[in-house]
């Protein structure tokens, strides 16, 4: 296969096309545009449908309605423009319906900056919305990843009847490097999609996408069913990277841009001697618990780095319960805040001391 | 001698069998029936997705026997928009009140009428947020009290009430356009015949169509349906004049 060199949301919008996805929605925004610029050139070529919507509340719910209909369809956007589309994936969960959400992360609150963020990871796993729902969410960290992980969420989607998000960042979706693309393969034991509407084309049954539930223990009965579907993907999808946890004195851990930075810093500590271990979750939903558990057994400290002031470090100390202390080093993120790998060296040394 | 005996008045195939959820006198009743009938006129039933949108509609597919998505509150046609972009070869419609389409659902309308989607948007106008209760709505005609306008709508602060069939007549991508009522026999044989040619506008010519339908909210009018009724001819028609506002081949095309 050949090497390219191409650009992260280059690669998100490369996997799309990959994976199948014939319809894309969306709303400019930066750091964000290229994909919808890569997929306004190229998607049309395959006979798919590129619609520049009006707003991000409008290209989620076309989304919804493409996606109630069966088809791959997707959308991107960034920070503030996920905001806007928070009730729409609250639908889209409560509906059951699959779909690819990519969220090119930026600083804020409000119009922030457009600097590589980390701050919407408690909007992205703990259910941005209304609810109380959870949305599958993949976090890659290279340009490589941007393209498998876009294959991938299409393919957990379909599968547990619910929409993914892609959480990248400026970083990630800004950065060149090397992209070797692969034929996309489907998995042969995705169910298929006998709710989809279609009209009836002489079924008896009527095909009915809501998220409307009024009858007696009947929404009860919905939200348990929602909810045994995040168990098993709990038991079944979690997926995380791991760098010599075994000897580890510390575990630094990191999701996305973060660990391209950790994983240096770690490097530089275990070349001076320090017995330095990565864990890198690549699912941020299901969150990989049971490494974090494992390592918590042998491990004397954790360290948890994020671009924003400290949230995915909650759900590490959840884990590992207090069997081990868990330190943190972050910074709200904006433009001159993202870490070296130098910085992140000092902590490390601090924290093995 | 025998009798010869011709059915001369049934049930459309798109409506169930089963009897509504509205109120004694509400005319969403009449809205739907004359949509089922539309349907089966054009022989689209087993093709057909309605959009329903939140409101005293959204149990759309509790009375019609067809495939429906549920959008969120005022997006039903961006919902419809995904829909037929998928589905080209079937028949997509909304249904939506006055709040769902005026108000919240503004941006969704406007834009989904000026892309000139391949759908048909049902637009009904009771003055009034029926599901929540009654509360004023951007359709609320000067000095009408509601539950959140108790002293009549004040046009000074609360602006004046949206002519949307009118409004969207404006954009090239509308093709049909109309308001219509269905408070006497008159006026629902003319409804009936507007939303067949909003819906064959769809179908034939790949336009979008939109119709207006003026219609009763009883309860929160605090009326008995007669007086419900007569409202329609007395109040809502002199602010809300029915009429066709735009009729042409989709995106500007001669006919
Ligand atoms: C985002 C959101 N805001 C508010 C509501 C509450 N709500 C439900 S129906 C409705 C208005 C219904 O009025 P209309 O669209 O005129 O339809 P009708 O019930 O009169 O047929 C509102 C405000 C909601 N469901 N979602
Ligand atoms: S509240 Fe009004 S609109 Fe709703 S069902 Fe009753 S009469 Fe009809």
């Amino acid at each position: 296969m050949k090497r390219l060199f191409v650009k992260g949301n280059e690669a998100v919008a490369m996997g799309a096309l990959e994976a199948g996805c014939r319809y894309y929605f969306g709303y400019p925004i930066t750091p964000q545009s290229d994909i919808p610029e890569y997929i306004s050139r190229e998607m049309p070529k395959l006979g798919g449908t590129f619609i520049q919507a009006e707003s991000e509340i409008a290209s989620i719910n076309m989304l919804l309605g493409a996606s109630a209909c069966g088809v791959r369809a997707m959308t991107s956007s960034s920070s503030p423009g996920i905001s806007l589309k928070q009730e729409g994936i609250s639908y889209m969960a409560g509906s059951e319906l699959p779909g690819l959400i990519v969220n090119i992360c930026r600083s804020g609150p409000g119009l922030g900056g457009i600097d590589a963020s980390q701050a919407d990871y408690f909007q992205s796993v703990k259910g941005g919305g209304h609810g109380g729902y959870h949305i599958i969410v993949l976090a890659p960290h290279t340009v490589q990843e941007m393209y498998d992980l876009t294959m991938l969420a299409f393919d957990l989607a379909d599968r547990y009847r619910m929409p993914a998000m892609l959480l990248g960042d400026a970083v990630v979706g800004q950065i060149k490097e090397a992209l070797v693309p692969h034929p996309y393969q489907q998995p042969s034991d995705l169910p298929t999609k006998e709710w989809a509407v279609s009209g009836k084309q002489g079924r008896s049954d009527q095909r009915i996408v809501k998220s409307l539930f009024l009858g007696d223990g009947e929404l009860e009965a919905h939200n348990w069913r929602l909810h045994a579907k995040y168990k098993q993907l709990q038991d079944n999808e979690v997926r995380c990277e791991t760098e010599h946890v075994d000897d580890a004195d510390l575990v630094v851990t990191a999701f996305g841009s973060a660990a391209r930075i950790v994983k240096t810093a770690a490097r530089m500590a275990r070349e001076e001697g320090l017995k330095v271990g990565v864990i890198r979750p690549i699912t941020l939903f299901p969150f990989p618990i049971a490494t974090y558990q494992q390592a918590a057994q042998t491990v004397k400290k954790m360290l948890c780095v994020e671009l924003n002031a400290g949230q995915m470090v909650e759900d590490v100390r959840l884990a590992v319960n207090g069997k081990v202390d868990v330190a943190f080093y972050g910074r709200p993120p904006g433009a001159g805040s993202l870490p070296t790998p130098e910085e992140i060296l000092v902590q490390i040394k601090k924290h093995c001391g | 001698m025998t009798t010869v005996l011709k059915n001369v008045f049934d049930r459309p195939v798109s409506l169930k069998d089963v009897s509504t959820h509205f109120c004694p006198g509400c005319q969403h009743g009449t809205a739907h029936r004359l949509c089922a009938e539309a349907m089966d006129s054009l022989g689209v039933q087993q093709r057909a997705i309605g959009v329903a949108s939140v409101g005293c509609s959204v149990f759309l597919y509790g009375y019609f026997d067809i495939d429906v998505v549920e959008a969120p509150h005022g997006r039903a046609p961006a919902v419809a928009t995904g829909v037929k972009r998928v589905r080209k070869d079937d028949f997509v419609f909304t249904y939506q009140g006055d709040g769902d389409l005026a108000a919240i659902g503004t941006s969704e309308i406007i834009h989904a009428a000026n892309r000139g989607e391949a759908i048909s948007v049902i637009f009904v106008n009771n003055t009034t947020y029926g599901m929540t209760g009654g509360q004023m709505a951007p359709t609320t005609l000067p000095q009408q009290q509601t539950s959140t306008s108790p002293t009549g709508r004040n046009v000074a602060s609360d602006g004046y009430p949206i002519r949307m069939a009118e409004l969207l007549s404006g954009l090239e991508g509308v093709s049909y356009s109309c308001r219509v009522a269905v408070n006497n026999p008159k006026n629902i044989m003319a409804a009936g015949k507007a939303i067949e040619k909003a819906f064959r506008c769809q179908v034939e010519q790949g336009g979008f169509g939109f119709v207006e339908v003026l219609t009763t909210c009883p309860t929160n009018w605090g009326m008995n349906p007669l007086k419900a009724n007569n409202r329609v001819a007395e109040e809502m028609i002199p602010y809300f004049p029915l009429g066709v506002f735009k009729d042409i081949a989709p995106m500007g095309q001669e006919v």
